[in-house]
């Protein structure tokens, strides 16, 4: 392996798991539902997404980086949808996300 | 459900990949990891997943109920008749060797064989609980 892709995947590497480090304490730390909710989109989007294209450089030119290419797709494709239908049923549900107001007082 | 689109779009554009990528998972399962159980399973979640977003009434007309009664006995008749086939040809019950001239391609063909009626089986069975345990 050359030294440039070696740097670009370990590059890719850290920075997604800092997100996905990042997106974890605000899950745990976040006050309500949808707050925690976009922290959690944060390590489905950015984390794996990251995680994966520095996977490909790691792979090189072979059938496994295809078919990561195609996990990162189906990736970007699925989870949206999923936190999607997950805000739209807390919605329906007559959750009420947290405001200023209820902030402060 | 008629007012969740995005749901509607992702799904018409995802299962047939879960169902291709359950072909997958069935195939490659004699070079990877897979086999005809995890096929089966992921078969079947493609169409669970049609129930869960379009309805259950809308899989049913796709995929009746019989047909899958149907197709489950299929599916445990061909395990059971490549195994018998192994008697008739000179060998033990699931004797994959004298399946061919050759015993290497002859146990190639009877793993496919039985691992495409595993797949069969589980794919039926498993949409056949959700049709009975889901609403009438």
């Amino acid at each position: 392996m050359s030294l440039i892709p070696d740097i670009i995947s370990w590059f890719c590497l850290v920075t997604g798991g800092m997100f996905v480090v990042i997106g974890a304490i605000g899950l745990l730390r976040f006050p309500d539902f949808f707050t925690r909710l976009h922290a959690a989109s944060v390590i489905e989007t950015m984390g794996s997404i990251l995680i994966v294209v520095g996977l490909v450089f790691q792979a090189g030119l072979t059938l496994v980086s295809v078919k990561l290419v195609l996990l990162v797709i189906f990736i970007m494709f699925t989870s949206p949808t999923a936190a999607h239908a997950l805000a739209k049923s807390a919605l329906h549900g007559k959750l009420e996300p947290i405001t200023v107001e209820d902030n402060e007082s | 459900m008629e007012h969740h689109i995005v749901l509607r779009v992702i799904a018409k554009f995802v299962i047939p990949m879960i169902l291709l990528f359950a072909l997958y998972v069935q195939f490659h399962g004699d070079y990877g990891p897979g086999g005809g159980f995890q096929a089966g399973v992921i078969f079947a979640v493609g169409f669970i997943l049609h129930a869960l977003i379009f309805g259950i009434d809308h899989t049913r007309e796709v995929l009746h109920l019989q047909t899958l009664r149907i197709s489950a006995a299929l599916g445990l008749m061909l395990y059971l008749g490549t195994g018998i086939a192994g008697i008739l040809m000179g060998g033990n019950f699931l004797d994959y060797s004298v399946l061919s001239a050759d015993p290497v391609s002859g146990q190639l063909l009877g793993i496919f064989l039985i691992e495409l009626g595993v797949g069969i089986t589980v794919a039926s069975v498993m949409l056949t609980l959700f049709y009975i345990f889901a609403r009438p």
